[in-house]
């Protein structure tokens, strides 16, 4: 191996400040050792929405003219380590740029890496990451995804553990001493991060991933039209207006084919249909039309369609009846309502689980109330991080959404 | 004359080493420069220029006006006037925007502003796609400015220092855009060697108009109302100076070699491998990436490939160009722009080479290629399969007149 080529893959805009911090620490620890390098974020990707997936890239080679021969195309076709900075993200990523649906481990390489940030357990991640044709190495680092708010940076260290973790996995080309050196010169660097740097090299766990193991569901592609294919006058077709649900009752709209979107989400609505009043707020109010209209009247968000913005939740009048979950706590897209139809009692019982779980019903990104950052900062000392405090040492932390 | 600005803050003595992105670079390039006003409204990709300045000037970086104007019109039009009273200034933008600031642009030639700006090179809407493609740029290409294409950060810093240093010669005065590929270049970051504002004093003298200057200490009236009787006269005002910017533009790459110890001998374009080359192919920006890497590997397959990577578009390099293509088998120019309709219905580039050799006492088949519109890959595919088509030129010794689209679904 002469060159290292790593993706990043985060939360559009949320994660946009981490994912670039990542892939410049990571040129710029290669460079301590006299390697040459590049970072650049997928322009595919831009601009970028809330939430959909998108990628950094960082190459570095011990040449210039062999980094040159990794950079002559649009973007890497195969990385040694795919960082992902949102175990939801295991379910595969649609980017804003018409790619299909991508298992999260599409680029890596045979025997590369993919090195997450997750507090889930390997089993239930190699439970949504699609099987692959080549074994390769699964390595977590315990915490939960890094977000906040529209364009907020959270300062949890995420980006120093990373290169850490990183040091361990290509350590012929990122040292721990490197990275160490990196981060202390970087402008967002200091010696608490250094630190939290080599604690992460010291606690990555990782685990190989056999062929025979991951999601065997066959992720959906599809072909791009011919030049001469496509109508004139930059026209498309609108999408058709839907058909009743069934018997005639209900209406479930068409939509595309070709963009789902649901791989933006990072929670989910789950929906008490005992309670619900009918009153379709939740229907007229979905940015992305993703409801469905039952037979019954009342409504099930279709998960193909949904990209978890939450504002079901907020505008249901009816409490508890549209619970916001986080996506990790599900394997599938399956219909809620047809899960209830079935089976109300088991439903029932689905659904307090869910809705009563602490841990996955915490807001995603964003912060509910002045303080939560700090709480959640002594959480992540428990499981196992290193002790920091809101805000960037040395700098105004007062500018952060604390 | 005095301008309202404090000089930066001296750099440190050596040269430093950043991890910047080609707009970050030209954005150091304008704090080196030690720019007055600015003027900006963000379109991307050349909004990265602007965060890069704003940034740099929340930093004490530079001192200097920035002017967030209400559409592209007003930011060119701001930077005009301010050129005009002694202001060295900076503007841009990119795709449609530059459009929009059109009638600025067609005006800032003839009043002699030697405006510097950053064109991101964007794909026109519609589609409303943020790609490169290079016609943005060439919607200027008749009027009077001046144009070069950037291929890597370091050209991005020292491009914008020697674009000051030749657009405000009192010999030529006229407005300069450097085009800078979209993502490509915007967007990626590369390690890029940043010189001490030391030998940028060495380098770029102060921004002096002289008579030209709009100051109640020398009254003078910019664009009177002329009629007819006048017009002509000053276009081939502008043609000389356009024809003097030449021998600026040799001097100032000749002296930055001597100040800074790098840059490129000859200023106009990029030669990698013509000397012994059968095809040459040309092309402009970050295209030559995937073009040298496809040209090492056809070397190691024994075909006597090369490029040349034109830096300067305006003025055109007609005669240095002509030397080194002439000697060719055949040529391959690769645009990436598109001009419909025109001659064999070739991008602008192979429509201005053929013209630049037609005088020339040989000259090799030249085949035309459009390719990576929109920032559509260019692949070592493509380059290949254009070499091998101007290798069957060279060997029956005729083109096909017809210009070929590489890389588009069919």
């Amino acid at each position: 191996m002469s060159a290292l080529i790593c993706e990043v893959v985060y939360r559009g805009i949320f994660q946009k400040n981490l994912a670039a911090r990542i892939a410049r620490g990571i040129v710029l620890s290669a460079r301590k050792s006299g390697r040459w390098g590049i970072a650049f974020g997928r322009y595919g990707d831009s601009p970028q929405r809330n939430g959909i997936p998108a990628k950094d890239f960082a190459i570095v080679a011990d040449t210039k003219e062999e980094l040159e021969q990794n950079m002559a195309r649009y973007e890497p076709k195969h990385t040694d380590v795919t960082i992902v900075l949102d175990d939801t993200l295991s379910k595969g990523v649609e980017s804003w740029a018409w790619y299909g649906l991508q298992p999260i481990n599409r680029l890596t390489v045979p025997d590369g890496t993919v090195l997450m940030t997750s507090l889930q357990p390997f089993e239930s991640l190699l439970r949504d990451i699609h099987k692959k044709d080549a074994p390769y190495h699964l390595s977590l680092l315990r915490a939960k995804a890094s977000f906040s708010g529209l364009w907020v940076h959270k300062e949890d260290h995420t980006e120093a553990r990373i290169l850490g973790a990183l040091a361990k996995i290509a350590p012929a080309f990122l040292t721990l001493d490197a990275v160490a050196q990196a981060i202390q010169e970087i402008e967002w660097g200091s010696d608490l991060k250094v630190a939290s740097a080599r604690k992460a090299f010291e606690r990555l766990e990782t685990r190989r991933v056999a062929m025979t193991e991951g999601n065997a569901e066959i992720p959906y592609s599809f072909e791009m039209p011919k030049w001469w294919e496509m109508r004139e006058g930059i026209t498309i077709p609108a999408i058709p207006i839907g058909k009743p649900k069934e018997g005639g009752q209900g209406y479930v709209p068409e939509r595309n084919p070709y963009f789902k979107k649901f791989t933006t989400r990072t929670m989910r609505p789950v929906i008490d249909f005992d309670t619900c009043v009918k009153c379709n707020l939740c229907w007229i109010s979905c940015p992305d039309s993703c409801f469905d209209v039952m037979p019954d009247a009342t409504f099930d968000a279709n998960m193909e369609a949904c990209c978890g913005c939450g504002v079901c939740e907020a505008v249901c009048p009816v409490e508890h009846c549209i619970t916001m979950v986080n996506e990790s706590a599900f394997e599938d897209n399956a219909s809620q309502w047809e899960m209830w139809r079935q089976d109300k009692a088991a439903y029932k019982t689905w659904l307090t689980a869910k809705i009563g779980d602490k841990a996955t019903t915490a807001r995603s990104h964003g912060f509910r109330f002045r303080g939560q950052y700090d709480e959640e900062l002594t959480r992540d000392l428990d499981r196992g991080g290193v002790e920091i405090v809101a805000g960037i040492p040395g700098e105004n932390a007062q500018h952060k959404t604390v | 004359m005095a301008v309202a600005t404090t000089a930066a803050p001296a750099a440190a003595a050596d040269e430093k080493e950043l991890l910047i992105s080609g707009s970050e670079a030209v954005a150091e390039g304008l704090a080196l420069a030690d720019i007055d006003v600015v003027t900006g409204y963000p379109i991307r990709p050349y909004d990265t220029v602007i965060q890069a300045i704003a940034k740099k000037i929340s930093g004490g970086q530079l001192v200097a006006e920035y002017i967030v104007a209400e559409g592209e019109h007003s930011q060119f039009e701001i930077v005009k006037h301010a050129s005009t009273v002694g202001a060295r200034v900076f503007c841009g933008s990119s795709g449609v925007g530059w459009a929009y600031a059109m009638e600025c642009l067609v005006v800032t030639p003839p009043l002699r502003v030697p405006m510097v700006c950053l064109v991101g090179n964007r794909a026109l809407d519609d589609p409303g796609a943020f790609g490169v493609e290079h016609n943005d740029a060439l919607f200027v290409r008749d009027l009077g400015w001046m144009l070069c294409w950037i291929d890597t950060s370091q050209e991005a810093i020292d491009t914008t220092l020697i674009a000051y240093r030749v657009a405000e010669d009192r010999r030529v005065l006229l407005p300069l855009a450097i085009s800078a590929d979209g993502a490509f270049l915007t967007h990626s970051q590369a390690l890029t060697l940043v010189p001490p504002k030391s030998k940028v004093d060495r380098f770029l003298p102060r921004y002096d108009r002289g008579d030209l200057l709009l100051h109640p200490d020398n009254p003078i009236t910019v664009a009177p109302q002329a009629n007819e009787d006048w017009v002509i006269e000053i276009r081939r005002q502008n043609d000389e100076a356009m024809k003097r910017a030449v021998g600026v533009i040799e001097e100032a790459y000749a002296d930055f070699r001597k100040v800074f110890g790098r840059g490129p001998e000859n200023p106009w374009f990029e030669e990698y491998m013509t000397d012994d080359a059968d095809v040459i192919l040309v092309g402009m920006g970050t295209i030559s990436l995937p073009m040298k890497v496809g040209i090492r590997n056809m070397r190691a397959q024994g075909k006597k490939v090369g490029l040349v990577r034109l830096r300067w578009f305006r003025p055109f390099p007609t005669e240095k160009l002509v030397a080194v293509l002439s000697k060719a088998k055949a040529i391959g120019v690769v645009d990436r722009d598109y001009s419909f309709g025109s001659p064999f219905h070739a991008g602008v580039v192979a429509t201005e080479i053929r013209a630049a050799l037609y005088n020339a006492d040989r000259r090799p088949p030249l085949l035309a290629f459009v390719c990576g519109l929109g920032g559509r890959e260019v692949t070592l595919e493509d380059v290949s399969k254009a070499t091998d088509l101007c290798y069957a030129a060279a060997n029956s010794g005729k083109a096909d007149a017809r210009t070929l689209w590489l890389g588009v679904r069919e």
